[in-house]
């Protein structure tokens, strides 16, 4: 009993045994145990190829996208409570976020992981396409990625107007202008002119597709709510399910690829 | 003097043929981009010349914006991963060519390993490292934060985020309804049927260009020629107005641009034929129609019938996937057209129809 170890006493306690079944990941047996039996460890299959594992073939960037994500999600819950989406107090909580909380580096980090993200998808699709990983058993998870990549830049670009400073509005002007322009479903978009019954306009910038995006004719209070609502709960939603789906399709679809 | 040719050269007139050859030179001569000894050389060459860019106060005044950093690191990482891959690519080649397997497909490297501790550690030493990399940046960079929103003042230039500045770049050259809906849904569109068009089995989980030249070609100019590259001269050469700005060039707001952009209609009615445009829309822009038609619906069945690669590929594909992959490719490449249409004819619109809100 002595000669045990301070790390063995505490691997002996009821509480550690009742968190963690199994001894240490020294041994075949427990490295299995360790993998399948924790419920976050669990996405990862027991053993894989080793080409599956060298940096120099995966890069890491899916699964860097998957951790900025969770970073981001953290850092977006915590400015949460010091944000409220309204033209007259977004910006000023903005301006209290920075002045008033301590070495606050919150919204820093979100915004550069935000971006970051965007650049980890890319480059993620990127290895993925040089490395054939598309092709059959995948087609399906790859399109799956492309939505995911479609709603990261969605989230980027609807928090990009939440700051409510000149750069958001502007840029989510421009942005959301294209809009206008959509064929048959815009204001001033080719086709739109022929839904109309005599004088009545069907498509006009009342009703049209900017209309729906915005809660109004420009980028306004509405906007805001609208945007804030997508960014902090709509797109993060459906970004967790496809995320689900598409982690269990890399597992179904034969683990990640390597040569047949 | 040397400042002058730079802001010369950049001006997408230029930069574009130029970024293209290199392009085209990339994958030609890859298995010689792809040695360590050309990676070494371009960074020899490149860490004097950025120096000397960054030296400059007009070119230091925009990168330093905080939201264009994101875009140096995006530079200098596809700069590397793109080089990485053609490595990766060329090495493997070489080993095919010789009769072996890719390195990926050697016995060692098929051989199955834990994921305890294999898998699980590298992952948590890249969380690590990523969390490192962004909290040193949120300290040393503070996130942008201009004047309250002005509904009534528009910044000049108004830009979009940078990762949308490419389709903002492109409405130089195209109307909104392109250049913002349809070519954006093409891409997402084309990008999910590349599996199902790419019939191809080689080159499935591991790098390679020899075996996949035609799949890789596509997407890597759709990738940095048009995507990244268009990024570029959206960020850092468009000043007020979209104006085109050298690097070195300070954003002056009284530069006049002089642009006379005529409609083939106007080219062909009045300049060649001599006679008024006529009255009746159809007939007014009816080369232009015939021209954008015969684009998407004949290319694809002459080239399958008169060049050997297209033969190929309609045999290998058949006749739907031969057709879907020829129209994205076509409509990929209608962005370049219209860039080399304008600068040679500064011709605005092949087909336009301001009255109906359809301009080509």
């Amino acid at each position: 009993m002595s000669d045990k170890g301070i790390a063995q006493k505490v691997r002996d306690t009821q509480v550690w045994k009742s968190i963690f079944r199994h001894g240490p990941p020294d041994n075949a047996r427990n490295r299995a145990a360790v993998i399948a039996g924790n419920v976050f460890l669990h996405l990862h299959p027991i053993k894989l190829k080793k080409s599956g594992v060298q940096l120099g073939y995966t890069w890491c960037m899916g699964g860097l996208t998957f951790f900025i994500f969770l970073a981001l999600t953290v850092t977006g819950l915590l400015l949460m409570f010091y944000y409220r989406p309204t033209a007259e107090y977004a910006f000023n909580d903005i301006i209290a976020l920075r002045e008033h909380v301590p070495l606050g580096i919150m919204r820093e980090i979100h915004r550069w992981g935000a971006h970051a993200m965007v650049i980890t998808v890319w480059v993620h699709m990127f290895r993925v396409f040089m490395t054939g990983s598309y092709k059959p058993p995948r087609e399906f998870n790859w399109g799956v990625g492309v939505i995911l990549l479609v709603l990261t830049l969605l989230l980027s670009f609807t928090g990009y107007l939440l700051p409510w400073d000149q750069l958001a509005i502007w840029a989510i002007t421009v942005g959301s202008g294209m809009a206008k322009a959509t064929p048959f479903m815009g204001n001033a978009g080719p086709g739109a002119m022929l839904a109309r019954i005599g004088d009545f306009v069907m498509v006009s910038d009342k009703n049209d597709v900017r209309f729906q995006l915005l809660g109004g004719r420009f980028v306004g209070e509405p906007a805001l709510l609208r945007f804030y609502i997508l960014h902090c709960v709509f797109i993060p939603l459906v970004v967790g399910v496809l995320i689900a789906v598409h982690f269990w399709r890399v597992r179904k679809d034969g683990g990640i690829s390597a040569p047949l | 003097m040397l400042r002058e040719l730079v802001n010369k050269l950049s001006d997408p007139i230029i930069s574009f043929p130029m970024v293209t050859i290199g392009f085209y030179l990339m994958l030609k001569y890859y298995k010689i981009v792809g040695t360590k000894k050309f990676a070494y050389w371009t960074t020899a060459l490149l860490i004097p010349i950025t120096t000397w860019f960054l030296a400059d106060p007009n070119f230091f005044s925009i990168i330093k914006t905080p939201d264009n950093i994101p875009i140096i690191i995006l530079l200098l990482l596809v700069g590397f991963v793109t080089w990485f891959a053609i490595h990766k690519a060329a090495e493997n080649d070489t080993r095919i060519e010789a009769g072996l397997c890719p390195i990926e497909a050697t016995p060692e490297n098929r051989e199955k390993v834990w994921s305890w501790p294999n898998l699980v550690y590298t992952e948590l030493f890249a969380m690590i490292a990523c969390t490192a990399f962004l909290v040193v940046w949120a300290i040393i960079f503070k996130a942008p934060l201009e004047e309250s929103a002005n509904p009534t003042w528009a910044p000049n230039p108004a830009k979009a985020p940078w990762y949308f500045l490419g389709l903002q770049e492109m409405l130089v050259y195209f109307d909104p309804w392109m250049a913002g809906v349809v070519l954006p849904g093409l891409i997402v569109a084309g990008l999910i049927a590349v599996p199902y068009i790419d019939t191809n089995p080689k080159g499935n989980g591991y790098f390679t260009f020899k075996e996949r030249k035609m799949a890789i070609t596509a997407f890597l100019y759709g990738w940095l020629v048009l995507w990244v590259y268009l990024i570029i001269v959206g960020v850092f050469l468009r000043g007020p107005n979209w104006t085109f700005y050298g690097p070195f060039e300070f954003w002056d707001f009284h530069k006049v641009v002089a642009s006379f952009n005529v409609n083939l209609s106007e080219i062909i009615w009045i300049k060649m034929l001599g006679v008024g445009l006529p009255k009746n829309l159809v007939i007014r822009e009816i080369f232009g129609i015939i021209l954008s038609v015969a684009y998407i619906s004949l290319i694809p069945p002459w080239a399958a019938k008169a060049t050997k690669a297209g033969r190929e590929l309609f045999l290998n594909l058949g006749a739907t996937r031969y057709y879907i992959f020829m129209f994205l490719v076509l409509m990929m490449t209608s962005l370049p057209i219209k860039m080399i249409l304008r600068w040679l004819f500064s011709l605005k619109y092949i087909v336009a129809l301001p009255e109906w809100e359809l301009n080509l």
